[in-house]
């Protein structure tokens, strides 16, 4: 029994490393970031084809609907000069609206615009653009959003 | 007033229950059968201390009683007395009290039923219960306090979560997981309490099975209806996102599954004992990191509905499980003693190594990728998450890899074999597995790990069904009636047997279902105005009206559509938006129609009825019923499994079950 548990000791040790290293490289590739368009400008390049999920508030007058589709293109802000475009495909959602706190699912297109995939609304209280010197707190609104899991995933590919 | 006395309970609890854990370590290092009396006794107040408290606590939120800080909190004039009653475990104090009386109801019953057995080993047991006891009445008096006087009481009350109680199914998810959570404390004991005596013997092992058994069908039942809840209230049409909060339920029962079968061949044996019981530690330390995670609000989550500071205390609590259960591993492990011996590794051995193996790794996978953002965000204070392609990644092969073990493992025999032997075990289920990836193969199936998924499932499903019929059939040969033979081969006598296969029936189906609905479902958003058709799969969808409706306690956003199928009407689905009174967020109610195959499901994103508009999520998801299904059989199979059965009893008293006269064994090197 002791050579067995030796034996035993070994294999595990080896499965261990192995599972760490596919691990860590599935880690690596799969990260997802919560950034707010301030941070999204700093992340440069590294934001392109990255998977993200960019927090803040819906601009002013800045949403646009296309007609007969669920498409949807707006702003979102943090602070001042903290802004990005958004083109949207999924539905959005019932709440949706100027100055409300969203966070959108997607990543950075080499275009410069936000390519969103799906459009959640905050439940936070308060929907005020920030002015000059303030800035929206993006972990909050993050925390605040209701549907933050992973799906829907698109199916039936 | 109500809330003083709430706190006197409380207040009693605590010290109730740890001067029951001091008794219960000193009557466990004295041998004192006075001691382990006192410490009963004191198991008992607890319990009936806790079941108390809750009863005060359910009277409170039904009468409104608002000077009751956590009535206040949740509790509402509007809402219907069902929905006041099911609030008690709607917020954090609560949940943390009605914990209190899950504990003292396992408590009672387990030392109950162990009165005057293991008197060895109980004492020890009882004192680690009412240590985590001594916990969760301290996080009761200090950091989550239900009953804080409210020196003003306000006219009414903001009444808990809408996501609560919109659905009949989070009413009965949160028991379900509180009585698997708590129910791992009482293996966490019994391991505890071998650990402490050096010593793991057959007799003891038969409660420690049958107390992790328990927990562990609790969990099965609570998970899947947590996935179901996910599936019929928050409208993205999937069951299952890998979010931190499903994970903190998935991790114990993981580790949970793998001590189920590790104690298996312990008992057989008589090897393992200490990974046996490192497993058991673990469940109990998974759930009080899963405790963590749900209920400190550290994590963005659709299910972690408070956020407090409970967070650090619970730590604490974890931190000190953590050395408390690596400190007992390292003084008691070397004592256990090995009285078998494994065979080689194609043997049925071999194989629950492998499955042991591959349990643990799909925990480190699973933890590792739940963890993994915590350590980012409180070392670098950068937010983020691992996303659901990592856990896909990881899982489905593990996933498949274990659905062919339950196929493997119990067609081969136990010890060794000849090759001829391996070869009649394991080829002809190989049918089974051919033709079950034909049959999807014709249906459509292309994906090629749900085509495996599907093969295994077949091969798993032959030799579950083989081992099922093979005690039938010899007593069919000796010239028993099928109905005789039946009732003898898997009630009477190998009951426990049976109600294995019946559980990895139900495991083997799960994950097949599991395969095919989450690769051949197909969806589609909607921008639809009244009046207009479009389909999905081989629905045919027409938008009717959008219209508003008003019931006692909500308004509702309701869309009709119209459904057929192949020119058949299937009548009117009605996914609806509602819209509850102190709250702003309208909650989203999808409607789901299930039939024998596939569901037709339907999700409001967004729907105008001045304007006659919807944005509609319609999904078409195969098979996601028979989830549900496949656990029903898993729970069954499990309660299966405890009631005693006749064809075990012999065993128990040949291996040496204690008799009055042998139980005051003491410790053994």
């Amino acid at each position: 029994m002791r050579r067995g548990r030796g034996f035993a000791v070994a294999a595990l040790a080896a499965a261990a490393a192995a599972f760490l290293a596919i691990t860590a490289g599935g880690i690596g590739q799969n990260l997802v970031y919560y950034w707010g368009p301030t941070e999204l400008h700093a992340a440069g390049d590294k934001a392109v084809g990255a998977s993200i999920r960019l927090g803040g508030l819906v601009a002013e007058n800045s949403i646009v609907r296309a007609p007969g589709s669920s498409a949807v293109e707006f702003d979102v802000v943090d602070r001042p000069g903290g802004r990005v475009h958004v083109k949207c495909t999924g539905v959005p959602p019932q709440l949706f609206r100027e100055r409300i706190g969203v966070v959108v699912e997607g990543t950075m297109s080499r275009a410069g615009h936000f390519e969103g995939r799906r459009l959640m609304v905050s439940h936070s209280n308060e929907y005020r653009v920030p002015g000059e010197g303030e800035a929206v707190d993006v972990k909050k609104t993050m925390r605040t959003t209701q549907g933050l899991d992973d799906g829907p995933q698109p199916k039936g590919q | 007033m109500t809330a003083s006395a709430g706190r006197i309970l409380i207040l009693l609890a605590l010290l109730v229950s740890a001067a029951g854990a001091m008794a219960g370590f000193a009557a466990g290092r004295s041998g004192s059968a006075a001691g382990w009396r006192v410490t009963r006794g004191l198991a008992y107040a607890f319990a009936a201390l806790m079941a108390a408290a809750n009863g005060l606590m359910v009277w409170a939120l039904l009468a409104r009683d608002f000077s009751v800080s956590y009535v206040a909190h949740v509790g509402s004039r509007s809402i219907p007395d069902w929905v006041a009653f099911v609030s008690l475990w709607s917020s954090l104090e609560g949940s943390i009290l009605f914990w209190g009386l899950v504990m003292g109801v396992y408590v009672t019953v387990a030392t109950r039923a162990n009165r005057d057995r293991h008197p060895e080993y109980m004492p020890y047991a009882c004192a680690v219960w009412l240590a985590c006891g001594t916990f969760f009445s301290f996080l009761l008096a200090g950091p989550a306090q239900p009953f804080l006087t409210v020196p003003n009481p306000p006219p009414d009350g903001p009444g808990p979560n809408p996501l609560l109680q919109n659905h009949v199914l989070m009413i009965v998810h949160p028991p379900f997981l509180y009585l698997g959570y708590v129910g791992m404390t009482i293996p966490f004991g019994l391991a505890s309490a071998a650990l402490l005596r050096g010593r793991l013997g057959q007799d003891f092992l038969r409660p420690l099975r049958n107390w992790l058994l328990l927990p562990w069908i609790f969990l099965t039942v609570a998970i899947v209806l947590g996935a179901w809840w996910a599936y019929e209230v928050l409208g993205w049409g999937g069951y299952w996102a890998w979010d931190p909060v499903e994970n903190a339920s998935f991790l114990p029962w993981l580790t949970a599954t793998a001590a189920l079968h590790s104690a298996l061949l312990t008992e057989r044996k008589g090897v393992l004992k200490g990974w046996t019981v490192t497993l058991v530690l673990a469940s109990f330390l998974l759930t009080i990191l899963g405790t963590f995670m749900t209920r400190s609000g550290v994590f963005n989550s659709v299910h972690s509905f408070t956020q407090s500071a409970i967070g650090p205390t619970i730590l604490g609590f974890l931190a000190l499980a953590l050395v408390w259960s690596v400190w007992l591993l390292a003084t008691g492990i070397d004592r256990f003693s090995t009285e078998g011996r494994l065979e080689g590794a194609a043997s049925r051995d071999g194989m629950f190594l492998a499955n042991n193996l591959l349990f643990v790794l799909f925990t480190f996978t699973v933890l590792i990728g739940t963890v993994f953002p915590l350590v980012v965000e409180a070392t670098k204070g950068v937010q983020m998450s691992v996303g659901r392609p990592y856990f896909d990644r990881m899982a489905v092969p593990i996933g498949v890899a274990l659905l062919l073990l339950m196929g493997v493992g119990p067609a081969l025999p136990w010890g060794r074999a000849t090759a001829a032997q391996m070869k009649a075990a394991l080829l002809p289920p190989l049918a089974g597995g051919l033709l079950a990836a034909a049959v999807g193969a014709a249906l459509g199936v292309r994906q090629p790990w749900t085509l495996v998924a599907l093969s295994f499932g077949g091969y798993t499903a032959q030799v579950t069904l083989r081992e099922l019929w093979r005690p039938v059939a010899r007593r069919r040969a000796l010239g028993a009636a099928l109905g005789e033979a039946v009732l003898d081969a898997q009630v009477r006598r190998g009951r426990r047997r049976a109600a294995a296969y019946v559980v990895h029936a139900g495991a083997a189906l799960a994950v097949v279902a599991i395969a095919v609905s989450s690769t051949m479902g197909t969806s589609k958003e909607l921008q639809l105005r009244e009046g207009d058709t479009a389909t999905v799969g081989a629905y045919t969808l027409t938008f009717v009206k959008a219209e508003e409706l008003r019931e006692p306690h909500r308004s509702a956003l309701v869309a009709r559509i119209h459904v057929a199928r192949g020119g058949r009407d299937l009548g009117v689905l009605t996914p609806r938006m509602n819209q509850y009174e102190s709250q702003r967020e309208p909650v989203g109610t999808p409607a789901v129609r299930t039939s024998l195959f596939e569901d037709l499901y339907l999700s409001v994103m967004n729907i105008d009825p001045g304007q006659g508009t919807l944005g509609l999520l319609a999904m078409v998801n195969p098979m996601v019923a028979w989830i549900w299904g496949a656990a029903a059989v898993m729970a069954l199979g499990g309660l299966a499994a405890l009631v005693p059965s006749r064809g075990v009893a012999p065993a128990a008293v040949r291996a040496g079950a204690p008799s009055p006269a042998s139980s005051r064994v003491p410790a053994q090197g």
